[in-house]
This record gives C-alpha cells, sequence and structure tokens, in this order.
C-alpha cells in the first residue's frame, strides 16, 4: 500500500510536549488510491515495534487466563502426542528412528512442530479476530499475523525445558551444532508467518480458511517426519520433500541436538529457500489484500 | 499553504452492497452454480482481486467528490443524517480504509478515536490496559509511562487499577477507555461520537477536556449528531449529505442550515382545512409558527436572538372568552409555561393571532418542544384545543462572548440560561 505514507521523523517526546508543532519536522500523511502490489514498507512496521511488543504480551498473559493447567497446556501437548506416537509409531508399528530412543526422537520434532502449527493456526485466524480492531484504528496490519506467530515463542521455551530434560534422562549430549538451533527455530517462524499470512489474509475474505486449517496442519503433520524419519525416503527424493519447508526444521532439530541425519544441510537448504519464498510472497499478497481489509472483515 | 493540517481533495469511497442473488431454476443449475462460483471465486482470488470486485453488485458512493481545507489548530465539525458518510469519511482520513478516488495530505501526527475501548482486552486488567490500548492508539510506552498516574485520575478508578476489566461497572469501563484516548497527543485528533456514552458528569469532562485539546493547537476533526457540543467546541463544519459535501463554513450557520433541512417544515405548524384541524365547533387551530425578529419562521435560533410565538386560530363562534398558554419543554422537563394573563373576549367570528415574545439568552442550548393549551375556566370551563410537541426548534450559543456563557465554552447545566451581571468587590 504505497499510498499512506507515514513520514516519521518527528521524536514522539516532542509531540507529547505540544508547544509548537510547526516548527519540528512535521510527519506527512499522503492518502490515495492505490493498484496493484504494494511494498512491504518494513519502515512502518519498525515504527510500530512497540505495539508488536504489546500484542505479543497481550496473547502471552491472556493465553491460559482461566484455565486450571495454565502454562502446563504448553507442554501437555506435544508431550502427551509423543506419547501416543511413540506407542503407536514406535512400539506397535515399529517405525525406525535413526537409532535414538523413539521418545525422544519424535519429541524432538514435535516441539518445533507444536510451535509452527499452534503458529500457523493462531495467525491464520489472528486477522479475523482483530476485526475490531482493523475497523477502529490504523496500524500496519502485518503486526497482527506476526504477533500471533511470535507469540507461540513462549510455549516452545517450555517445551524446549522438557525437551532438555528429557535428553538428560537418555543421557545424550547436545553436539556443537546447537548454535544452529536458533536459525532453524527462525526457518519454523518464517514458514508459520508465510503460510500464516496467506491463510489470514484469505480468510478475511473467505472464512472457508476457517475450515481448511485444520485439516492443513494434520495432512501437514503426516507429510513432515515427525512419526518417522526422512531417510525412510530414498536420496532424490529426500531433498525435494524438502520443499516443506518443516522437513527441514524436524531433521535440523534432530541434527542438532540429537546427532542424526548427517546429510541434513542440503536439506536445510531447500528448506530455507521454501520457506522464504512462502513468507515473500505471502508478505506481498498480504499486503495487496491489506487496503480492503477493513470493509469486508 | 504550510498552515494547512488537513486537505482533501474529491475524496470518494464505492462500496459494493452485495451482489444480486441469482434465483436457482433447477438442481442441475445450482449444482453447476456451486462448483462455477467457486471456480469463478478462486480465479478471481489468484488475480488478486477481492471477491466484491470480481461480483457485478449494486454499488454505492458512500463518499464522492469531498473536497475541503483545515487549517492547523482549528476544530472542525462533520455533521450529517446516518450514511450521509462521516463514518466513511472518519476512516479514509484515519487511513483505516483506503479511498476509491481523490487525495489527503494530512500534517502532523494522526490520533483518531472512533470507538472508546479499542484494544481492551477483558482479561487484562485496568494498568495492562492502559498500556495495551494506549500502544493500539499509537502512544509510545514511554509516554504512557509518564501520563500513567493522569490517566488513572482522570479516570477515577485507582482503587481498581489492579482488577481486570471484565469485573468493572460498564461506567468504569467507559471513564478508564476514554482517559486512555483523552491523554492521546497527536497533532490532528479525529473523534466520532464518542461522547456519547457514559454518565452526564463524565460526558462534561470529556466535552471540557476535547476543549483543551483543541484550544492547545492541535487540529480537530470531530464527527457528532451533538449540534450544541458541534457549535461549542468547533469554529467551522462541514455538513454531508449522501456521501456529498453539502456545505462548509463557520459551524453556528452549517449547524443553522442543518437542523432547519432535517427538522422538515422550518419552525411551524399549519392546518391548511378547518375541518380537521384540533379545536372545537366553536374553535379551530389554524397555525403555530416561530418567527424571528424579520418575521421569518425558523427552527433554529442564537441563544440572544429574541422569538415569537404565533398562534393563529379561528374563532367560529363570537365572542368566545379564552387563554392561549405554551409550554416550552426539553428532555422531558418543563423548562417553563406562559399564558395570556387574563381570559380575553374575543368578540368577532374569524381569525386571530396570539403572539408572545421569547426574550433572548433566556433558554439554554439544546432543543426545545413547544406545547400549547387553549381554555377558559373562568366563567364556563372548556377546552379549545391542546397539542404537544406542536413545534420544535433548537437553540445554540456560538459562545461569541456576549451570551451568558461569556468566554465559557465547556459543559454547563440547566435548561434556562438568564444573562445576569455579576459583580466582584475586593473587600479589604
Amino acid at each position: 500500500m504505497n499510498s499512506v505514507q507515514d513520514n516519521p521523523g518527528l521524536p514522539p517526546t516532542a509531540a507529547a510536549v505540544g508547544s509548537s508543532p510547526a516548527k519540528l519536522a512535521v510527519p506527512v500523511t499522503i492518502i490515495r488510491p492505490s493498484r496493484g502490489w504494494a511494498s512491504l514498507d518494513l519502515r512502518a512496521l519498525w515504527e510500530y515495534r512497540e505495539l508488536l511488543y504489546f500484542l505479543i504480551w497481550r496473547d502471552v498473559k491472556v493465553r491460559y487466563k482461566q484455565t486450571v493447567l495454565g502454562a502446563a497446556w504448553a507442554i501437555i501437548q506435544p508431550f502427551f502426542t509423543m506419547v501416543v506416537f511413540s506407542l503407536f509409531f514406535g512400539r506397535l508399528g515399529g517405525i525406525p528412528s535413526d537409532g535414538i530412543p523413539y521418545p525422544i526422537f519424535s519429541y524432538a520434532a514435535l516441539v518445533p512442530w507444536t510451535f509452527f502449527a499452534n503458529g500457523l493456526t493462531q495467525s491464520s485466524n489472528s486477522l479475523v479476530g482483530s476485526a475490531n480492531l482493523i475497523t477502529k484504528v490504523y496500524f500496519p496490519r502485518l503486526v497482527v499475523p506476526l504477533s500471533s506467530v511470535l507469540a507461540g515463542v513462549v510455549d516452545f521455551g517450555l517445551s524446549f525445558l522438557v525437551l532438555l530434560a528429557m535428553m538428560a534422562f537418555y543421557g545424550l549430549m547436545p553436539t556443537w551444532a546447537v548454535v544452529w538451533l536458533p536459525f532453524l527455530l527462525l526457518l519454523a517462524l518464517v514458514t508459520a508467518l508465510g503460510v500464516g499470512l496467506w491463510l489470514s489474509a484469505l480468510n478475511v475474505q473467505y472464512r472457508d480458511v476457517r475450515y481448511v486449517v485444520p485439516f492443513l496442519t494434520q495432512f501437514w503433520l503426516f507429510a513432515t517426519p515427525i512419526a518417522y524419519p526422512s531417510t525412510l525416503l530414498p536420496q532424490p527424493w529426500r531433498t525435494f520433500y524438502a520443499l516443506n519447508p518443516m522437513v527441514g526444521v524436524v531433521e535440523g532439530f534432530r541434527w542438532a541436538l540429537l546427532g542424526t541425519g548427517t546429510t541434513s544441510l542440503p536439506l536445510v537448504v531447500m528448506s530455507s529457500l521454501a520457506a522464504l519464498v512462502l513468507l515473500v510472497s505471502g508478505a506481498f499478497y498480504f499486503r495487496r489484500m491489506e487496503r480492503t481489509f477493513a470493509d469486508v472483515v | 499553504m504550510s498552515d494547512v493540517a488537513i486537505r482533501v481533495e474529491g475524496l470518494g469511497k464505492v462500496y459494493r452492497i452485495g451482489a444480486q442473488r441469482v434465483a436457482y431454476g433447477s438442481l442441475r443449475e445450482s449444482l453447476t452454480q456451486a462448483i462455477q462460483v467457486p471456480l469463478r471465486n478462486a480465479t478471481s482470488l489468484l488475480r488478486g482481486q477481492s471477491r466484491e470486485n470480481s461480483e457485478a453488485g449494486q454499488t454505492i458512493w458512500a463518499l464522492k467528490d469531498v473536497s475541503f481545507e483545515i487549517k492547523q489548530g482549528e476544530a472542525i465539525g462533520v455533521i450529517g443524517r446516518n450514511g450521509a458518510g462521516k463514518s466513511t469519511l472518519l476512516k479514509i482520513l484515519s487511513r483505516i480504509t483506503q479511498p476509491t478516488e481523490g487525495y489527503a495530505e494530512i500534517r502532523g501526527r494522526i490520533g483518531s478515536l472512533l470507538e472508546v475501548g479499542t484494544g481492551f482486552h477483558p482479561e487484562l486488567t485496568g494498568r495492562e490496559n492502559i498500556y495495551l490500548s494506549g500502544a493500539i492508539l499509537g502512544m509510545r510506552k514511554s509516554e504512557i509511562q509518564r501520563r500513567f498516574d493522569e490517566i488513572v485520575a482522570f479516570a477515577e478508578i485507582d482503587k481498581f487499577i489492579d482488577t481486570p476489566v471484565k469485573h468493572y461497572s460498564s461506567g468504569m469501563y467507559v471513564r478508564l477507555a476514554f482517559a486512555v484516548a483523552a491523554h492521546l497527543e497527536p497533532e490532528v485528533l479525529m473523534v466520532d461520537e464518542v461522547l456519547a456514552v457514559g454518565d452526564l458528569q463524565f460526558q462534561k469532562k470529556c466535552l471540557g477536556k476535547m476543549q483543551s485539546v483543541s484550544q492547545t493547537g492541535r487540529t480537530v476533526l470531530f464527527v457528532s449528531h451533538n449540534m450544541s457540543a458541534i457549535t461549542r467546541l468547533c469554529s467551522t463544519a462541514i455538513s454531508l449529505d449522501g456521501g456529498r459535501l453539502l456545505e462548509s463554513g463557520p459551524a453556528c450557520d452549517v449547524v443553522s442550515h442543518y437542523l432547519a433541512s432535517t427538522m422538515g417544515t422550518p419552525g411551524a405548524a399549519i392546518w391548511t382545512d378547518p375541518g380537521s384541524s384540533p379545536g372545537t365547533n366553536e374553535f379551530r387551530l389554524a397555525a403555530v409558527r416561530l418567527v424571528d425578529g424579520a418575521g421569518m419562521a425558523v427552527n433554529v435560533t442564537n441563544i440572544e436572538q429574541p422569538l415569537d410565538l404565533q398562534i393563529d386560530y379561528l374563532v367560529l363562534k363570537p365572542g368566545l372568552r379564552f387563554r392561549c398558554t405554551a409550554s416550552f419543554n426539553t428532555g422531558g422537563t418543563c423548562a417553563f409555561s406562559t399564558l395570556e394573563p387574563t381570559e380575553i373576549l374575543r368578540q368577532g367570528s374569524g381569525r386571530y393571532r396570539s403572539t408572545v415574545r421569547i426574550p433572548g439568552n433566556l433558554l439554554a442550548e439544546g432543543e426545545y418542544t413547544v406545547g400549547i393549551s387553549i381554555f377558559a375556566s373562568r366563567a364556563k370551563k372548556m377546552h379549545y384545543c391542546k397539542v404537544d410537541d406542536v413545534v420544535v426548534f433548537q437553540v445554540y450559543d456560538p459562545v461569541s462572548g456576549s451570551s451568558a456563557r461569556g468566554d465559557y465554552a465547556e459543559g454547563l447545566s440547566g435548561v434556562t440560561r438568564p444573562l445576569l451581571s455579576w459583580h466582584t468587590e475586593y473587600l479589604r
């Protein structure tokens, strides 16, 4: 939305004093209709970083209010999925797990997966859920899905602590590759945000998205090597398999923490590229649709 | 040019008001439709068009060809009927939605207040909501911190500041929400009708706050149905009708023209058919009019302007003796009643006119309805006619300095506003 340019340059404190605003560099806002693709306007997003912070803070604070178990839900979800997977796929199904105990094999994948799936679901519904804000006040709309994905980092942190405890229990020491973890988390975040941007913008127009999301996450769960290792696939296909960015994330997590899958690097590169394409295309589509949000939502 | 805060040129906005539904003839037809429609939607989706654009629905120009300028530090009122485009204008200027055509330029940091309590979360405490709502309205964290105590004091909720707002009474909620918004300090403030909330006392406080905002040199764009608030707070006003700019100019002129157009017949009720007008076989009401000094029927009047209430009637039987009375009512209370001091004999049959002069500086600002009653109670008891709310008129005060308000433009109670003289002496 090129049309709406905010020219910052006025320090906030100067505005609050309100002595003679004319003497300062006054921001000028131009409003006119825009057509076609719009720039991302990341500067406006930066201007509103405090709002982003407060929205994340709100989501984190409110998420487990009036629940009995509170933040324990952040752990229960991946942990019990791991228990079920271990029973049915590990024990009964006899699915290989790259030579590590199946519970930790699946849990190491479920931690980033839960972060991704929740981020995807939350951000897809974020715009519609914030309809009262969108129709009443201006701010860069990208803040909304972005904050709902970022708020999941706290839950990720909690379930990650359990992962560390499990590693200690199984006597597994992380390798030096653990330094890649922040990058892998970022990759999961970028993927969730990329899909979230597409779906949240579509959801404003087409509430079908609400029904697509649970189906999509379920499908995606099985298209990602969580219950099984990607080594089940023969090589040329495995790299293409990584077009699903969560393949790179999940295999990367196992590689960084548990030292599995030595061929992870091309996988991660492929996944990163796919995630980047998702994010950039999602961001541009979002910006293009943004101008009608307030009218349609 | 540099002292123009808001410049609007040819602004317009189209809304689609839904496509016409196709009537499905048969199951087969409806099935093909069921397949075609999502397909068509999907293709338009890929082209990046909104669904609304692709369907040939009916369109409505919520705003069309609106141009005006607002100088820095000016308070401008936006008035118009429901659906006149006021809110659309405000939404465009506060960047919530895009115009379909035209151009607008705004100099200075913009703050908009389209709703009280934007972004409040019921589960969060008052303290937390002050920060959240402040951030959503565009305040910096440091700014909120600095003004936190002021906000809490203004809202009068200091005891409950750490209670979740879902436990607040609706009054407390509104007070807190407005307090946050009132401490927003943009150079250009846009406000929509938010003053229509809270109890009377708090509304006055809000109007006072608005007044002080416009006095500090900020530009205020104020949408309201409260005409007396507009004439008090705003120097200029624009009036919209059907999305078009009807008039712009001094607030009192625009408001009085607007009121004159909404009230229909200007300050007069006239019965042309004596057979059906209020009255009896001996007496028929013909007209009730409010006229200004020049004899023109009015229904909007400056508070300092005297008014004449004229009651025209036909006496069909000579020698009737009765008196005319009138009562002036506002907001469910009677401001005053007035009557002919004695029952006067109407000797001949024919048309009469009884006139009573309402001096200037008597009624406070607001909307009044006039009821008349004509009766005899002395020699003979007889009710000739009684009509409530026969004419409606509006009193406004442009705060020119010579009315009872002097230079005080904030809330002032009472239904009468006599111009009294004050005297202060130094005693020791």
